[in-house]
């Protein structure tokens, strides 16, 4: 089986080849659909995958919402039914307590307001934030900056505010520097933000007015109440971790029975994330388990025809073993036709999967279409590795059976004339 | 040349036993001109393919040469042999289809790993022997019997053998055809190649120079 790189066998081979066109378009076709349909299939898995994954944006994964709500157990001299408030101050003892936090980023909304900037006005949701909201939610800061840390120590009066109210109160207008009032107090606009990605869900990010924390808890009175916060875990540490540790030291801080399934309301993203990776895994599970399916019945199509070949080819192969052709040479031959033949098939299978996922993917962005749960279908390049692997050892195995009989012709056999 | 002792050869038939060659002893010069006669049935065609080492023996020696072929050449060196001191021509000429003439003759070649170029021109050279120069880029199927058969010695007379070893050459041919390939086979003989053709035609037998004649595996002589 030396030599398979021979330019000699290659051009017998080709010959061979080329001179039985149809058989050999035949062998083909079962190897082309196959590899066609696990890289049309995995394909269109990915685009739905990316169609979900899209509505994440670049948001942060690793997180997780705490809320308070009422309780529904009596605890030390306290009444069911009561309400706790989260406070600011909570967050100090949590990053105290809590090794896996990392970051904190709490929200306090007031509700709309109007919001005046000269003689125009709307009435917007006022929001109190401490610094780190933008890395969790992935906002785009359009201008200016967010809120930093000497605004929330100086209880600064500066807001960030929402495209939407940008657009409304400043137009053409620069927003970032000048004032805007809301409720009677002035605060200086210091930059203007958008969501990661504008939808249905996101406009309210739009409509908004950020200010300090600090500032809402001086101007308006709020106390240090807070309405929900957003907890990111360190790097290497699942939410799922930190989430009852959260729980416990927010229920002993409340006095909270730790029975209690109310009080403290939380939602973990990433659980949530993970299970949508799950369902990902499974459905791309499934269309590799398909896809290779029809790829190895194309193999056993190549196999069968390729014996039915051999058979065809009975005289042909007594003639060359009579003429000085050793098995090893026979085999050789078989197995390189069924190698090559699968390889090409396989390849412009590959080929034909990757332009028509790509033909898809340029139609879908060229002409703007935004379908619910489907984006960008792509063609992995492992999957094209993998798949170039598979081709190479499944014409060998297509090629095995049929090369070891064909070692075995009869020469004596096979040159009887009928 | 080629020495036959005490050869023979069984088939089983199922339950039946066919002795087929029963103690042949042939001895066969170099450069001899031999046919080997015999009806169908008297083994002549069984005789040749151990003859051309495609079938072995049950009992006795064939030498070729002084090389003793029996059961212990392996597949691979009886290949060798084939290709290398031995040219086959068959009653249906045997040629690849998919393969012009010139394709055909070289095809021995490509089992001795002589370069393309080189093959090709030695294809062209034997074809000119046979008078086939100009059909080089046919397919058999454009040719007449005769044509195909004097490609067939061709091919079988490239790797330069020691022996030809044809099988009813001219079964397929018309006389006027059966005689011109025997002319050729002349021709191939006054080279020095020991030349042994099967037939059951006398007339074909007449031109040669020593007649074998077999009958129910035995020499009838």
């Amino acid at each position: 089986m030396s030599g398979l790189f021979e330019r000699d066998k290659w051009q017998e081979i080709f010959a061979t080849i080329s001179k039985n066109k149809l058989r050999t378009f035949l062998t083909a076709l079962g190897v082309f659909w196959g590899i066609f349909m696990l890289v049309f299939l995995l394909g269109m898995g990915k685009g739905l995958e990316n169609g979900v994954y899209k509505d994440f944006g670049a948001r942060a994964k690793n997180i997780m919402y705490v809320w308070s709500s009422r309780t529904t157990l009596p605890y030390k001299g306290y009444k069911a039914g009561r309400m706790v408030p989260l406070e600011l101050a909570d967050l100090e003892i949590l990053k105290e307590k809590v090794i896996e936090l990392d970051k904190i980023a709490p929200r306090n909304e007031i509700g709309e307001h109007p919001v005046v900037h000269g003689i125009a006005s709307g009435d917007y949701t006022i929001r109190g934030e401490l610094t780190d909201m933008p890395l969790i939610e992935a906002f785009n800061i359009t201008s200016g900056r967010y809120i930093n840390h000497s605004d929330v120590a100086d209880a600064r009066k500066v807001c960030v505010i929402g495209e939407t109210v940008r657009d409304v109160l400043f137009g053409e207008e620069t927003a970032v520097g000048s004032h805007l009032t809301v409720r009677g107090v002035d605060f200086k606009v210091v930059g203007v933000y958008e969501p990661g990605q504008i939808k249905e869900w996101t406009r309210e990010d739009m409509e908004s007015v950020v200010i300090p924390l600090t500032t809402m808890s001086r101007a308006f009175g709020t106390g240090e109440y807070i309405d929900y916060m957003v907890c990111a875990a360190k790097p290497g540490y699942a939410v799922a971790q930190m989430e009852p540790k959260i729980r416990e030291v927010l229920k002993n801080l409340k006095s909270i029975h730790p029975d209690d399934s109310s009080g403290i309301g939380g939602f973990n993203l990433e659980e949530e994330f993970q299970q949508i990776q799950g369902l990902f895994f499974g459905i791309k599970g499934f269309l590799w388990f398909v896809g290779i399916g029809t790829l190895v019945a194309g193999i056993i199509g190549v196999s069968n025809i390729m014996l039915i070949i051999v058979k065809e080819r009975t005289k042909e192969i007594g003639i060359r073993k009579a003429l000085g052709a050793t098995p090893n040479s026979i085999i050789s031959m078989i197995l390189t036709e069924s190698v090559f033949i699968t390889a090409i098939s396989g390849f412009l299978g590959m080929a034909l999967g990757t332009f028509i996922i790509g033909g898809l993917s340029y139609l879908l962005i060229s002409n703007n279409i935004e379908t619910e749960n489907f984006y960008n279908p792509q063609v992995n390049p492992i999957v094209g590795i993998t798949a170039t692997i598979i081709l190479v050892i499944a014409g060998l195995l297509a090629g095995l059976i049929p090369a070891l009989q064909a070692s075995k012709v009869n020469p004596v056999v096979a040159l009887k004339d009928e | 040349m080629i020495r036959l002792k005490n050869i023979n050869k069984s088939y089983t038939m199922g339950a039946n036993k066919l002795h087929v060659l029963k103690g042949l002893d042939i001895n066969i010069d170099e450069g001899a001109f031999v046919s080997i006669m015999g009806s169908s049935g008297s083994g002549k065609s069984t005789l040749l393919n151990i003859l051309g080492i495609l079938d072995d023996y049950d009992e006795g020696e064939y030498w070729l040469g002084d090389q003793l072929i029996d059961k212990s050449l392996s597949e691979k060196q009886a290949a060798f042999f084939r290709n290398q001191h031995i040219g086959f021509v068959f009653q249906s000429f045997n040629l690849l289809n998919f393969k012009t003439a010139q394709e055909n003759v070289a095809l021995p070649l490509y089992y001795q790993k002589v370069p393309r170029k080189e093959r090709a021109a030695r294809a062209l050279e034997y074809l000119d022997m046979v008078g086939l120069a100009d059909w080089a880029g046919h397919y058999p199927n454009q040719m007449s019997g005769g044509q195909q058969q004097r490609v067939a010695i061709s091919r079988a007379l490239i790797s330069n053998p020691q022996v030809i070893l044809a099988d009813e050459p001219t079964g397929a041919l018309d006389s006027k055809t059966s005689h011109e390939v025997m002319e050729i086979f002349k021709k191939v003989n006054g080279q020095g190649i020991t030349t042994i053709i099967v037939t059951h035609e006398d007339d074909i037998a007449e031109l040669t120079n020593q007649v074998i004649r077999l009958k129910d595996g035995q020499i009838e002589n």
